[in-house]
This record gives C-alpha cells, sequence and structure tokens, in this order.
C-alpha cells in the first residue's frame, strides 16, 4: 500500500481535472459543430478566430448577455437549481478517474488522480445517477408538460438503463475484483507479465456498456429527453441564457466523464503497450534513472488515456451524426428485454470462464 | 385490382438476426458518414473565396462612356420601357453649351436610378439600349445593405468612372487576381 499523497497535492490534481473537464466540454461544442459539418460535407463554424477556434467563446458570450427568462408559474428556486445540480454532478464524477499513474519526485509519490478511493467505480456511478435529477428537477419547475414529459422520459431512461449498465461492470468487477479505478487499470498492466485490456475479456459487456452510456448521457439515438419534434426542447424548453448553458455544457461535461469511464474499464486507462519495455529500454540503453524513466512513461499515459478520451468524445459525435432517434417504446424495448438479459448471460459468461480459468 | 402491369409485388419477409441485431446496419451507416468526413466539401468560404461566375453572369448595372469618356447614355428611355420589374426611372435634360465632353449627345440623363431590390437582372435593359451605354456586368453583384434606400442606385454609384482603374470601387470588391483572371477569362 503506497502511502496518500499530500491533500495540497489532491486539491492541485482536482482543480486541474475540473479546469480540463470545463475546457474540453467548451472544445467539445465546438469539436461537435465542426465534425457535424465534416460529417454532411459542410466546413463548420471558422468564422471566429482561426479555424474558428474562438467559436465556443463567442458562444459563452451569446449565451451570458442573453435574456434571463423565468416562465409564469414556476418554482423559481427549483428553477435555478435544475441546471445548477446537473452541472455539479457531472463535475463531481470526474474527481476518482486515475488520468495517470504516479509521479516521482526525489522520492515523493504524486498520484495523477483527484482522489483514490477504493470504491471509485460507485462514487461515479452514485453522481452519476444523480445528475438524472437535475433534469427532473428542471423539467418540473419549468411548468411546462413539454419540460415535464421530457424530465420523466430521461428518468425513466437513465434508471432502466443503468440496470444494464451496473450488471455490465458487474462483469468487470468479477474479474478485476475491486472497485479502485486505479487497481481496475493497473491489472490490466502488470509488469513482466502478459496482460490484455478488459476489452478482450469483455467484449459482450463493452458492448452493453457502450450502449448504455449513450442513453445515460442523453446522447442520439437515446435522445429523447430533448426530442425536438416532439418536446419542442425537452427538460430545457424553457431554459433560456446560461441556465440553458449549463445543461447543455453537463452534456458535454458527461460525455468526457464517461470516455474516461470507458476508457478506464475497458481500454486500459493510462496504460500503453510495451509501456514497460520503453521504460526499460531508457533506464538499459539510455542510462536513465528508474524513476525519471517511470515518469516520463506516466506523463504518456496519461497523453494515452486522453488519446483513448477523446477517440470515445468523436465516436459519441460520429455516432451522433448517423443515427436516427430511436421511439420511445423500442427504447425501452431494448433496454429491458435486450441489453438486460444480454447483461445477465454476459454475467453468466464470465462466471462459467472465471471458473473455467480462461480469463 | 391491379392498375398497371408495372406494378411490384413486395413481400414482408421476417429479418435475419443480422437485421434484428442492428449492429451491421450501424457499422454501414457509420463507413457512410465517415467516407462524408474525408469528401471534398461544398462549402465556398465566401468573402475569402469567390466562387467563379459564369461569364454570361449579369451582374450590377453599369452606365458606359464612350472612347472620349463621355456619357453614351441619351435617356431614351427604352430600357424603362424594357424593363419587366420597372426598376429604371430616369430625368431627361439637354446639354448646355460647355457640356460637350461629358455628354455624347444633345439629351442626357439628368438623373438615371435604378431599384436594384425591384432589379430582376433579365437583362432586357442591355438589350434595349440603342446607344450600348448600359450593360450588366459580369463580375459584381449587387451587395447586401442595411437599409432599402441604399439599394436605388443613382448616377453616382452606376456611371462608369473616367480613369478604368477605379472600376471595382462599386458593388463587390473583387482583389486584383481575381478581377484580372476574370477579365482574361470573359476576354
Amino acid at each position: 500500500m503506497i502511502e496518500l499523497p499530500a491533500l495540497g497535492w489532491q486539491s492541485i490534481v482536482i482543480f486541474v481535472v475540473f479546469a480540463l473537464s470545463l475546457l474540453i466540454a467548451t472544445y467539445c461544442t465546438y469539436a461537435e459543430r465542426v465534425i457535424a459539418a465534416f460529417l454532411q460535407d459542410r466546413v463548420g463554424p471558422d468564422r471566429a478566430g482561426p479555424y474558428g477556434l474562438a467559436q465556443p467563446l463567442a458562444d459563452a458570450v451569446k449565451m451570458f448577455t442573453k435574456e434571463e427568462f423565468f416562465p409564469g408559474g414556476a418554482n423559481k428556486a427549483l428553477f435555478v437549481f435544475g441546471p445548477c445540480l446537473a452541472m455539479i454532478t457531472a463535475l463531481m464524477s470526474s474527481a476518482v478517474i486515475p488520468f495517470g499513474n504516479i509521479m516521482n519526485f526525489g522520492n515523493n509519490l504524486f498520484f495523477l488522480q483527484g482522489i483514490e478511493v477504493n470504491i471509485g467505480m460507485l462514487w461515479v456511478f452514485g453522481v452519476v445517477s444523480l445528475g438524472v435529477y437535475g433534469v427532473m428537477i428542471g423539467g418540473w419547475a419549468s411548468n411546462n408538460k413539454f419540460s415535464l414529459l421530457g424530465a420523466i422520459r430521461a428518468a425513466s431512461q437513465n434508471i432502466s438503463y443503468e440496470l444494464a449498465m451496473g450488471m455490465a461492470l458487474i462483469a468487470v468487477l468479477m474479474i478485476s475484483g475491486t472497485l479502485s479505478l486505479r487497481d481496475i487499470t493497473l491489472q490490466q498492466s502488470v509488469a513482466g507479465e502478459w496482460h490484455v485490456w478488459n476489452i478482450v475479456k469483455q467484449p459482450l459487456g463493452f458492448i452493453i456498456f457502450l450502449v448504455c452510456a449513450f442513453a445515460e448521457t442523453n446522447r442520439t439515438p437515446f435522445d429523447l429527453p430533448e426530442c425536438e419534434t416532439e418536446l419542442v426542447g425537452g427538460y430545457h424548453t424553457e431554459y433560456s441564457s446560461m441556465k440553458l448553458g449549463l445543461y447543455l455544457f453537463s452534456e458535454y461535461v458527461n460525455i468526457f466523464v464517461v470516455s474516461a469511464v470507458m476508457s478506464v474499464l475497458y481500454f486500459g486507462g493510462f496504460n500503453f503497450p510495451f509501456q514497460y519495455e520503453l521504460r526499460d529500454w531508457f533506464v538499459s540503453s539510455q542510462g536513465w534513472e528508474l524513476a525519471s524513466a517511470q515518469n516520463l512513461i506516466t506523463l504518456l499515459g496519461t497523453v494515452g488515456l486522453f488519446l483513448k478520451i477523446f477517440a470515445f468524445i468523436f465516436f459519441f459525435m460520429w455516432i451522433r451524426w448517423t443515427l436516427p432517434r430511436f421511439r420511445y417504446d423500442q427504447l425501452m424495448r431494448l433496454g429491458w428485454t435486450i441489453l438486460i438479459p444480454l447483461a445477465v448471460f454476459n454475467i453468466v459468461l464470465t462466471g462459467g470462464l472465471i471458473l473455467a480459468g480462461v480469463i | 385490382m391491379q392498375l398497371t402491369n408495372r406494378a411490384k409485388k413486395l413481400e414482408k419477409k421476417p429479418m435475419t438476426l443480422a437485421e434484428r441485431a442492428y449492429l451491421p446496419a450501424i457499422f454501414q451507416g457509420l463507413s457512410i458518414t465517415m467516407r462524408h468526413f474525408f469528401m471534398k466539401k461544398a462549402t465556398v468560404r465566401y468573402p475569402e473565396e469567390v466562387r467563379p461566375f459564369s461569364n454570361t453572369f449579369r451582374g450590377l448595372h453599369v452606365l458606359k462612356r464612350d472612347e472620349q469618356g463621355r456619357e453614351r447614355c441619351t435617356a431614351c428611355g427604352l430600357c424603362a420601357v424594357a424593363c419587366p420589374a420597372e426598376a429604371i426611372t430616369m430625368v431627361a435634360g439637354e446639354r448646355k453649351k460647355g457640356e460637350e465632353g461629358l455628354y455624347r449627345e444633345e439629351k442626357y440623363a439628368i438623373s438615371y436610378e435604378i431599384n436594384m431590390l425591384r432589379c430582376i437582372f433579365c437583362g432586357l435593359c442591355e438589350e434595349a439600349c440603342p446607344k450600348a451605354a448600359v450593360y450588366l456586368q459580369p463580375d459584381k453583384m449587387a451587395p447586401p445593405r442595411y437599409e432599402r434606400d441604399e439599394f436605388i442606385y443613382g448616377k453616382d454609384r452606376l456611371v462608369e468612372p473616367v480613369s478604368p482603374d477605379e472600376r471595382s470601387v462599386r458593388g463587390i470588391q473583387l482583389t486584383a487576381d481575381q478581377a484580372t483572371t476574370l477579365r482574361a477569362r470573359i476576354g
């Protein structure tokens, strides 16, 4: 057991992760528009700044300067509380994600992770499922039937898909035997042994998890809570100004977090192929110290993790501009009659394979 | 009831497992969108990139001068008569002594206005003109304006400048390169 790093270091990491989540979410809005444009043979926003890179700033200024509107009969306090809760929960969940291994500076070890707890995965799940309250409260407080319908849809959809998601996760936990995201990551690559990422051991589980992740983040093809053809704008119909901005923003933060979780659970987190060989090569043939070689590998691993995350974020957007949205009954049928039985089957299969000693 | 012999009988076959699983169809769709990701984009980034005009393009009008720099227009009104959109109005006046260098004939247009919001750029005025005075330029468009009255082009904006270098000052501003290539292409 490595002793926990100092509290000061933890708060720095938390702050950096917080800033990074916001920055990535900001540029997700830009990436979404550019990717959408490219998939449709257009070029997307390119007026503000070089390649339109200042577009998120322009959007933010627009959002902040728009009129704050409160619908008549709305519960004002809850109306404000809704987007706040959505944003808070979205930002909280990234605290436990290991963004990198250990840095070693003069025999002081620093985790590149906000909080290392042995219930990391549970924390992510708990906080993410709180996020639906933001949507529900906002939709209910709007005093608008479309908002309410959107909120109800969001709630039932999240609950339905959380079941399958949790069960897909259980199969991972059966292999790893721990809820700590750091330990799950480390298990996917151990020095001196041939270890593979969990995606190889859990292909079915990954697909279930991926589909549920789309539903959990309210992304197309499961974006029925904000289905504009049926519900005007869904739960944020009555929202304007930055309160709407917070809802849209929290969606992107959620995508970032869920991409990070998927990278950690199934794609080896901060591990990358041949990292130990690379470290040993630096030590043996370049004459580096073990600590500095390890630090370099840690940094490369962090970069690798972010590449995995960005790949997932791109995939989310790619799917959005490819697939049409499901009908609500199709969504429910997929969740309850296909994904949950599949997830149970996956658990049984994993158990059988563990008993047989294959994985 | 069969109405034509071209009717095709369609059978609704039960879906295969691959179709029901939906995933192959998703991958197919993803590959299609990914192909579009790398395709050539249809967008023309307008102010920086000008889409080439056809050399028969009928754009903003110009009132030409003759070789000695005199206005060709004699305010005969044939263009206004020919105009299907009734966009052209003019007031005729008599040339005074000493104005021979300004106007080619004894009669000239004191004012000549084209309403670019009415104009349909059909080019009938150009065809009607007996003095070869009004032309629709192939390289200029009426640019957007904030006010409606700014679209009523008077002689100040229609008559060709005396010095040829001052052309392209009005209307859409082309860069020097673009103007040269366009002129070369038009001939």
